[in-house]
């Protein structure tokens, strides 16, 4: 029987669960040492989704679809279990998932394709605090179509200016799509909410779930989803695949993105008709191990009881937060109320890659720099934050022992 | 590396940072950026009468490796001519970017100490950003 975090919990309750879960990760014992708070950028993997790699890399290698051989066979019928998998996951039918190489392939995707049905003058709501991921497409969108791209601000607190919002939205509007949680101020957005407002003034709506899909169930339906992305490696899974899910009406509606094989029903010398869904979204051979890797994540995040190891990341953030709190010159960005387990700070007199590199040298892992968000950096007047980002296999002591050499760095530095 | 080596080439990168000797408000000179952690710096070369660089200074804002980097490369830079002082800076870009061997650094007085980071692909970046400047200078004077 597999551990899981328990739900409601605390970190009394808990911790045994996460110490449990830590002997999953073959890189604890690589590197005993380490405390990993990055996890924001990726997560480590466990040796199931290694495991599951290898096990197909072993026994069942060989390219997907049209396969005559037996082997071919195994491998399609895997790579369709493993849509199969993500689909149950989030909530989905399996012809409404379309693997990617990530989340900014999925939505490159969405800009391209959703894309080619909007006009000049049609009205794009973004948010202040979007990773480039979720911006440099639409600005890409926005110069070759003409779209008008406006951006929810962000309060004091870090959240998304709901009562802005609901003024931005219009009869041009044509998308709305903001992350579910911010990669750097850890806020959890009320993406329910948006996503109704987004639907009553008739608007389609994509949210960014790579830092939700590792600590939240995601239920299309109940997100009230249009277009879902997010990418394998941040929930534990292997880099290189992603996931976009899209409405089947959506998606049918839709010219397609790359082109390539596997894409189309037929092809001549004077065109091509596309083939069904999903796989007129997935030019190529695709990520097939990766996918078998990316099912197996699912399995494990599923049995770790996702929701509960949401909350757990939140309340080591917060107790995080208490031992930062009397560390003069400090400043944390953003307070948001509701908290993934993600917190950024800036420390006066000390460069955050500064203090990354002494964290590094006492074994923690954390990132620093602008965490590919300029405008968010730039509305907290900030170059440069260090971040913390808590998963499944940190512990309490760690978060203290953080906290702790962060009050120390003034004076070493 | 010996962790005696380590704290000695720390003490150096420290010492530039903290008390910088040619750091001052600079005008009229665009900098030299790195987009992936916002650090900026821009540099200024004077050359005198005798055609060697009478003064060299820089000022920006960034960690200690890319701050200490520019105050070291400004102390360098000075008595020199600007051909040599050329082919100081690309000297140094060479070994960051992986084409001389790191001993090189030890050639080039206190820039030695960035012979710990010198294979630190994110750390370089920061290194190399006031060479880069003075590079630009070295051409806009017709090096």
């Amino acid at each position: 029987m597999k551990p899981s975090f328990v739900s409601p919990g605390n970190l009394e309750s808990n911790t045994p669960v996460a110490e449990l879960l830590k002997k999953d990760f073959p890189v604890f014992e690589e590197r005993p040492e380490l405390v990993y708070l990055d996890n924001a950028a990726t997560a480590q993997k466990p040796r199931q989704v290694l495991e599951a790699e290898r096990d197909f890399y072993s026994r069942s290698c060989a390219n997907v679809h049209r396969a005559i051989h037996g082997i071919g066979e195994e491998a399609t019928s895997r790579y369709e279990a493993a849509r199969s998998r993500i689909a149950t996951f989030i909530g989905a039918q399996r012809e409404e998932v379309i693997f990617t190489r990530g989340t900014t392939e999925s939505i490159n995707l969405v800009a391209h394709s959703f894309g080619e049905t909007l006009n000049a003058g049609d009205e794009i709501i973004l948010s202040e605090m979007e990773h480039h991921a979720n911006l440099v497409p639409w600005h890409m969108l926005a110069a070759r179509r003409g779209v008008v791209l406006r951006f929810i601000p962000l309060t004091e607190t870090g959240e998304l200016d709901l009562g802005v919002y609901e003024k931005l939205l219009n009869k041009r509007t044509r998308l709305v799509s903001v992350t579910m949680v911010s990669n750097v101020l850890g806020t959890i957005n009320p993406v329910e909410k948006i996503s109704s407002l987004a639907r009553n003034a008739g608007a389609t709506v994509l949210l960014d779930a790579a830092q939700a899909a590792p600590s939240q169930t995601l239920r299309v339906a109940s997100l009230g989803a249009d277009f879902l992305a997010f990418s394998g490696h941040k929930m534990y899974g292997p880099f290189g695949i992603g996931v976009l899910y899209g409405k089947e009406a959506l998606l049918d509606a839709l010219p397609p993105f790359m082109g390539g094989g596997d894409m189309i029903s037929e092809v001549t010398l004077e065109g091509f008709s596309v083939n069904e869904l999903p796989y007129k979204f997935e030019a190529g051979t695709p990520p097939i191990a990766q996918a078998v890797g990316l099912a197996a994540a699912a399995d494990w995040l599923t049995a770790v009881n996702i929701d509960a190891l949401g909350a757990y990341e939140s309340q080591l953030a917060q107790r995080f937060l208490r031992a930062l709190k009397d560390i003069p010159g400090l400043r944390v960005l953003g307070d948001p109320a509701q908290r993934a387990g993600i917190v950024a700070l800036t420390m006066e007199g000390v460069h955050a890659h500064d203090l990354a590199a002494y964290l590094d040298k006492n074994q923690i892992a954390v990132r620093a720099g602008h965490h590919c968000a300029h405008p968010l950096a730039r509305r907290y007047g900030v170059v440069s934050s260090a971040r913390f980002s808590f998963g499944a296999y940190n512990l309490p002591q760690e978060a203290d022992r953080a906290a702790s050499l962060v009050a120390q760095a003034k004076e070493v530095l | 590396m010996s962790d005696a080596y380590d704290s000695l080439y720390e003490e150096i990168i420290r010492d530039h940072y903290k008390k910088p000797s040619h750091r001052r408000l600079l005008e009229g000179i665009p900098f030299a950026e790195n987009p992936s952690c916002g650090d900026r710096v821009r540099v200024s070369i004077q050359v005198g009468e005798d055609g060697k660089i009478s003064d060299a200074a820089f000022d920006g804002s960034g960690c200690s490796i890319s701050m200490s980097s520019a105050d070291i490369l400004a102390e360098d830079l000075v008595g020199k001519s600007p051909e040599e002082a050329r082919a100081q800076v690309e000297r140094f870009l060479a070994v960051l970017r992986g084409e001389l061997e790191i001993e090189e650094l030890d050639t080039l007085g206190d820039a030695m100490a960035f012979k710990g980071i010198a294979r630190l692909p994110v750390r370089v970046k920061c290194a190399a950003l006031a060479w880069r400047a003075a590079l630009q200078r070295l051409e806009e004077l017709g090096v």
